[in-house]
């Protein structure tokens, strides 16, 4: 057993701490207020050779470990959430699935582009079809030697920034999950629409979108992995994805904390700082256990995922309770903030509307709780349903 | 014991329900996108007694009491949460320092204009340096001849840039400080040297403004003062005793507004081949708001019975206050979470019920204090003084 992280870890991390605190600190407030998207910055952070993270160098990425992409993403989501997510869909979520399921001629397509600075996006979702993908209603025909993809995705987020698409359609309805398959669609293919834009309550600077695809004509070259195999795809980018929203909420949770702790140092009430008060010092004490918690459980994942071990049970675990460290500490430090922390000009409250996000997307709580309850039955021989 | 409301109260809320419904209801969004409530619906609201409800017929109140005005709160918070703030520290808090203490003859000034809408209050007592250590203000208020002079700055006021007399806590014997040298003060906008600030710009409650007030140099005749000179603390006190009632109230309108919301939602999303309904994880999150806003309906009504009938009810009031945005912050993060990502849609209302309930557990009194109070309340019965 070594806690500490390596060398190079901590090199790495250094830099993206740097970079956060140099380049995204600043922005954060201003990119939720207009709801823009911070295109800029993005580019700046693919010359750093964040946007490709875990790619091989082969292919224009930087080959991180899982472990030190957590820690990219958790310095990212320390002083933006929005980013952090942007940055994590596009890897964990969409790039990395072409990495995962790509033939080698579409890895040198599209693998360097994304790591060079256009961006991806995952399109599953859909109105009918949110915690249950097997109901999902986009088909895609074959037909001439081509795929004609028809339907509606929504909460696809980047959706109005990115280049490439990773679709989910079904090839065989009535299979469900077993008729799904996934394909690779250029956003200005002239079957893509993008369409509305959802307002949200926090993460306002998350480009997200409704994606309208409407018969269009798709090669066959751009099926992603086998034909009806598009399931194991989503299964292994939600575990890559969940890993990533865990570290994202340690990010912001201790993002969080440390503004709280900030305030209640510099605030006086009854005489002297408000630290002083037990209920404040339990506020506190509280979310650091809690952090302190989610960080190794963030950390062994990764150290899973790492050593090629099975991780997505602990990715579920993960992402469950960071999403709720995350609620909880931003919810108590708004409280240390008083009546400051219902005002837009301290950063708690947009901290407080992002990171409720999280109990959300990516599999909601309930979800990943049946994920880590289906391991754990697993283990006794019974199979359980959702 | 008997639980049912008496008939006339059971009128008035259905005359409330129907204009929630019919007024507040399709204007709700827009109130949050332009954060504007429209004045013209708070006239309405005064020509129908809407705000003066807990006053007596002498002022034009309507008379019922404390028991209406939370059944007045409820419901306007079930729809409306910023016209609800609005009305709150328009009757609850501001007219209602006045009505508790004022001379019969500042009384006749002012709450007939107050309770049919004509005129609209607040009630400034938070400044800068004290917020939950509300013994610490600082604003001054110097006698000179027949007028006091008012000088210094009060912060957080909810409708302090839409108020037409405002209520003001200054210290006129700053070697007592608040505890016997703290009086109260009528104050009318278009006094010279009073100036309302910018509506702040908040994570909720967006039509409700709540601005800085600053006070240079006010000049305000003595007939303005409110009850004693000296015991303006505990005018203030006293008020915000009742005033914590109603945010039980209010906390009350929204828990069951998102209740309602989720069962319909549970009724009508389907996942995994049936209604969501069907799932355990959704059940207990309704259950458990359930139980919850029923638990918080018994205290709020019962505590408003302590007062009707004479008897303590400060405990009572801070429990109502704490219970209830704790409940209203709780039931509408459960609606949030069982609406999914539909819930964390500016499109859908959810959201904006999620943002508005948030900061009722932190405005009057946050609940630390609320906490602290309930204690000393505690103690004190036990023969303890708890010092802070």
């Amino acid at each position: 057993m070594d806690f500490s992280l390596t060398e190079e870890q901590q090199m790495f991390r250094d830099l993206f701490r740097e970079f956060a605190e140099k380049e995204i600190a600043p922005i954060a407030e201003h990119s939720d207020r207009e709801e823009q998207p911070p295109v800029e910055l993005l580019k700046r952070a693919a010359a750093q050779g964040f946007l490709g993270a875990t790619l091989p160098e082969a292919y224009g990425g930087a080959g991180m470990d899982y472990l030190t992409y957590t820690l990219l993403v958790e310095e990212i989501a320390k002083h933006c959430l929005s980013t952090a997510l942007t940055i994590g869909i596009h890897t964990a979520l969409a790039s990395m699935s072409i990495l995962d399921a790509g033939t080698e001629a579409q890895k040198r397509a599209y693998l360097p582009r994304l790591a060079g600075g256009e961006l991806a996006a995952f399109a599953l979702s859909e109105p009918d079809a949110g915690s249950d993908p097997g109901a999902l209603q986009t088909r895609a025909r074959r037909e001439n030697g081509a795929f004609y993809l028809d339907g509606v995705k929504t909460w696809v987020s980047n959706g109005g920034l990115a280049s490439v698409f990773v679709v989910f359609a079904s090839t065989e309805p009535g299979r469900r999950h077993q008729g799904l398959s996934a394909f690779i669609v250029e956003n200005g293919a002239p079957c893509v629409t993008v369409g509305h834009r959802e307002p949200t309550l926090g993460l306002r600077s998350v480009d997200i979108r409704t994606i309208y695809f409407d018969d269009g004509h798709v090669p066959v070259e751009n099926l992603l992995g086998p034909l009806n195999g598009g399931w194991p795809i989503v299964l292994r980018a939600f575990n890559r994805v969940r890993l990533s929203l865990a570290a994202s909420a340690l990010g912001a949770a201790e993002g969080a904390l440390a503004l709280g702790v900030k305030f209640a140092v510099e605030r006086k009430q009854f005489g002297g700082p408000i630290a002083y008060k037990q209920a404040m010092q339990n506020y506190v004490a509280d979310c650091a256990v809690e952090i302190e918690a989610l960080r190794h459980l963030v950390r062994y994942a990764a150290w899973l995922a790492d050593a090629g071990q099975e991780y997505g049970r602990y990715a579920s675990m993960a992402k469950y309770f960071g999403a709720r460290v995350a609620k909880e500490t931003a919810n108590k430090m708004l409280q240390v903030h008083g009546g400051y922390g219902f005002s837009d000009e301290y950063t708690i409250s947009r901290i407080y509307r992002d990171v409720r996000a999280l109990r959300l997307l990516g599999g909601t709580d309930e979800i990943q709780r049946y994920a880590v309850a289906r391991g754990v039955f697993d283990e006794q021989g019974l199979k359980i349903q959702p | 014991m008997d639980f049912t409301f008496p008939p006339e109260f059971i009128a008035f809320r259905r005359m409330v329900r129907e204009f929630c419904e019919e007024e507040l209801r399709p204007r709700a969004k827009d109130v949050d996108h332009t954060g504007n409530v429209d004045p013209g619906v708070l006239r309405q609201m005064g020509g129908l007694g809407m705000l003066g409800v807990p006053f007596s017929q002498e002022y034009s109140g309507l008379g019922l009491g404390e028991m209406g005005y939370c059944i007045l709160m409820e419901e306007l918070n079930r729809v409306c949460p910023s016209t609800a703030t609005i009305v709150g520290a328009h009757t609850g808090i501001g007219a209602m320092s006045l009505y508790l203490d004022g001379a019969p003859a500042l009384k006749r000034k002012y709450m007939p204009d107050l309770c049919t809408g004509r005129k609209l209050a607040a009630f400034a007592l938070t400044e800068p340096n004290a917020g939950s250590d509300a013994a610490g203000i600082q604003l001054r208020a110097t006698l000179e001849g027949d007028s006091y002079f008012l000088d210094g700055q009060k912060m957080w006021i909810t409708n302090g840039p839409i108020a037409d007399v405002i209520m003001v806590l200054a210290v006129t014997d700053p070697a007592l400080g608040a505890r016997g040298g703290a009086t109260v003060f009528a104050v009318e906008k278009e006094w010279q040297g009073f100036e309302p600030g910018k509506p702040e710009r908040k994570m909720g409650l967006h039509g409700s403004p709540t601005s800085l007030l600053t006070f240079d140099e006010v000049r305000v005749p003595k007939e303005n003062v409110v009850g004693q000179v000296g015991l303006g603390f505990v005018t203030f006190m006293k008020t915000l005793d009742l005033g914590r009632i109603t945010i039980g109230a209010a906390g009350l309108g929204g828990a069951q507004a998102s209740l309602e919301a989720s069962v319909r939602w549970a009724k009508a999303r389907s996942q995994f081949g049936r209604q969501i309904a069907h799932m355990q994880s959704i059940q207990f999150l309704l259950a458990e708001m359930a139980a919850e806003t029923e638990a918080l309906r018994s205290l709020v009504y019962r505590t408003t019975w302590l007062v009707e009938t004479g008897q303590p009810f400060s405990k009572e009031a801070d429990m109502c206050k704490l219970f209830g945005s704790e409940v209203a912050s709780r039931c509408i993060d459960r609606a949030l979470q069982i609406h999914g990502a539909l819930g964390y849609s500016r499109d859908f209302h959810i959201e904006r019920g999620w943002r508005d309930a948030r900061i009722a557990e932190i405005f009057e009194g946050t609940n630390e204090i609320q906490r602290i109070v309930i204690a000393e309340h505690l103690m004190q019965e036990a023969g303890v003084r708890i010092r802070p």
